[in-house]
């Protein structure tokens, strides 16, 4: 039977199927961190169960660290207490535990592909929605609750019916000044926050194929707000080419053994999707939302789009701009903007500081903008030192943070006050999602330098 | 039994009916710091509910004694965006047992089978007909019938049948949860396990 790259994966995990119920799905890789984990250690404990293979599961602090200062105790208790917890919970079961502070240390999302730990078709999960990242490898990766992260470390398994199917087909290539990002916003504006709930996606046409492994994984990272499970590209060169000689990646013949399983992994031509969708990517501008959840963006150039014209509810709609400040009609290019951060699981990697660079090298920020740079992780502000971008921003006014989840989620301290406006390249832009009253426009690293430079909302081919 | 059973639930119910209500606006990031399952429910739609200074938002449904009940009625796409379980862990300490929508977001669904607050998926032409009987007479009783998987307006007969697939119902009705079951087949998985390489 012809089948697709997610279904090789899928089915190859199956333990067992349940007469109108779901699978039992056996998990290769499990990432935890220090927000969602805990209740699933006091389930364990509660319950009396060990970690059933601690060498499968891996553990970093990231969402509720701060950016300045790692060196020192963390000041807030209750953050203290969670990152306490998950060092304990860690070290007891036997599970490797990058901390704050550690060289390892970073955003679950991206510290998993730095370190090999993200591998062509593997099930993956953690207890965060952007799990969806390391489809990019061609693996099934998504998140999960909490009640599941207890699953995973009970039994290695979880409970879930086969998604249906959907392939999102982007030919031809992207223009210049369009980046992952726009790609990505570019279809959820399509699709909206719930067109693909219930699939799972899989990547494919030209566009894909020539993004980098950076770029493939801030794509996949935001299959999630479009609702869909997760979303993943069929392995190639590569990915082999970039996985290959990390830390806990196969090596010697048990490496020939992988690739030759690895190169099994596409999905074969006649192969059955339950949604098909094409796009060209000469089309795609760059762009940016205007309002309160990722499917609501556009071109950076066109105008946001009256209620008469938008599917949905308009009372919701209309909520949606009274809370952005933001009234139909209006062009975004021009807007005044307070905060640009730099950083997150879906744009903190060394590409998007490359790209941010590119950018703001020779400029200086705008006195009225106040930006955060955080890297996803400690290998990555190592290469943003040794690559010599940090001298870039410094020149150019630009401090750098130490690695977190930071802004994108506002747990630690780096929120975005009530009110202001931020251009943020990361992934949700929710009510409050940077802070309570914060506003959120996402965009592309490129989007984001060109606004703190010129302190509004500017088209960065503008100034390429 | 890890949970409360659920078989059948009579009771009025909370409107929202606001469209994408994502998992921030359920319970922002900023109450996830704790490393127990409590006090969730003091923090449900925070942002919503209260202002800055703490004082309750008059307007906010939840504020208005008016309308009460174990059921929850939310927009099209509730629960989208993030994956904490905590929102569910919020509308089941606030109270609730059971969300309706006319469609939910994935994870959020799965969060909630996982703890026994049911999501009870219905049109959204009978979605409209809550929404609007509900807000004419809050006292309207629902009846959420799981062994029949029926939800009915008291007042009127209405009805409408919903989906649930027959072992999370079988969980539901009982109380159990997947771990459970996965216990229960250990040694199954140890042997599948042995093929895979870590």
């Amino acid at each position: 039977m012809k089948q697709t790259l997610f279904d090789k994966v899928w089915d190859s995990h199956v333990v067992q199927s349940i007469e109108k119920g779901p699978d039992v799905l056996f998990i290769d890789r499990h990432l935890i961190h220090e927000v969602t984990s805990p209740v699933a250690f006091l389930g364990l404990k509660n319950r009396e169960l060990s970690v059933l293979y601690p060498k499968r599961t891996f553990a970093t602090a990231d969402h509720n660290t701060p950016t300045i200062n790692q060196h020192l105790p963390v000041a807030d208790p209750l953050s203290r207490n969670q990152l306490k917890a998950l060092e304990k919970n860690a070290t007891s079961h036997g599970i490797s535990y990058w901390g704050l502070g550690h060289e390892k240390n970073g955003i679950v999302h991206v510290v998993g592909p730095e370190y090999g730990i993200t591998q062509p078709g593997a099930t993956i999960v953690c207890g965060d929605s952007h799990t969806s990242t390391h489809g990019a490898f061609g693996a099934i990766a998504f998140g999960i609750g909490t009640s599941e992260v207890e699953m995973v470390l009970a039994t290695q398994c979880i409970m879930q019916s086969k998604p249906k199917k959907m392939r999102i087909t982007i030919n031809g290539s992207l223009n210049r000044g369009v980046t992952p990002k726009d790609v990505a916003l570019f279809i959820i504006s399509k699709l909206t926050t719930s067109g693909a709930t219930g699939y799972f996606v899989e990547y494919a046409g030209e566009v894909f194929e020539q993004l980098s492994m950076e770029g493939r994984m801030t794509v996949c990272n935001l299959s999630i707000e479009m609702g869909a499970r997760g979303g993943m590209i069929a392995p190639d060169k590569k990915t082999f080419e970039y996985i290959k000689d990390r830390e806990f990646t196969p090596k010697g013949t048990d490496w020939d053994k992988a690739m030759k399983y690895w190169k099994t992994l596409f999905t074969d031509e006649d192969a059955i999707f339950d949604e098909e969708l094409v796009f060209d990517g000469s089309k795609i501008d760059p762009m940016i939302t205007f309002g309160t959840n990722p499917g609501m963006g556009m071109s950076i150039t066109k105008n946001i789009p009256k209620a008469e014209n938008v599917e949905g509810s308009k009372s919701t709609y209309k909520k949606s701009l009274d809370y952005m400040g933001y009234a139909e009609g209006e062009s975004m290019l021009g807007k005044p903007i307070d905060y640009v951060f730099i950083g997150s699981c879906t744009n903190g990697r060394i590409e998007d500081f490359r790209a941010f660079a590119s950018i703001v090298k020779g400029h200086q920020k705008s006195e009225n903008v106040t930006a955060w740079l955080v890297p996803g992780s400690h290998k990555i502000l190592e290469a943003i030192k040794e690559e010599g971008l940090l001298e870039i921003f410094n020149e150019a006014q630009f401090k750098l943070r130490e690695p977190g989840c930071s802004a994108c989620l506002a747990m630690n301290d780096d929120k975005i006050p009530a009110g202001k406006y931020a251009v943020s390249t990361s992934n949700r832009n929710f009510e409050g999602r940077q802070g309570p009253g914060a506003r959120t426009l996402l965009a592309s690293p490129l989007v984001a330098a060109a606004a703190a430079i010129t302190g509004k909302i500017t088209d960065p081919r503008t100034l390429i | 039994m890890a949970y409360d059973s659920f078989k059948i639930l009579k009771s009025t119910a909370v409107p929202l009916p606001i469209e994408n209500v994502d998992t921030d606006q359920i319970i922002p990031a900023r109450f996830l710091k704790a490393t127990e399952r409590k006090g969730f429910g003091d923090n449900l739609f925070r942002d919503w509910r209260y202002n800055q200074d703490d004082s309750p938002k008059e307007n906010f449904i939840l504020n208005n004694s008016t309308f009460s009940g174990e059921i929850l009625i939310g927009g099209h796409n509730f629960g989208s965006g993030s994956s904490r379980e905590h929102a569910a862990w919020a509308v089941y300490d606030y109270g609730f047992r059971c969300v309706i929508s006319s469609f939910f977001a994935d994870i959020f669904r799965n969060n909630c089978l996982n703890i026994g607050v049911l999501p009870v998926q219905v049109s959204a032409r009978f979605l409209s007909e809550l929404f609007e009987i509900i807000q004419k007479k809050p006292n309207t009783e629902l009846e959420v019938n799981l062994p029949k998987q029926t939800i009915t307006i008291s007042t009127t007969g209405s009805s409408e049948s919903f989906d649930i697939n027959d072992y999370k119902k079988e969980n539901m009705l009982n109380g159990y949860d997947d771990i459970d079951y996965l216990k229960n087949i250990k040694e199954d998985i140890q042997k599948f396990a042995q093929n895979t390489p870590l």
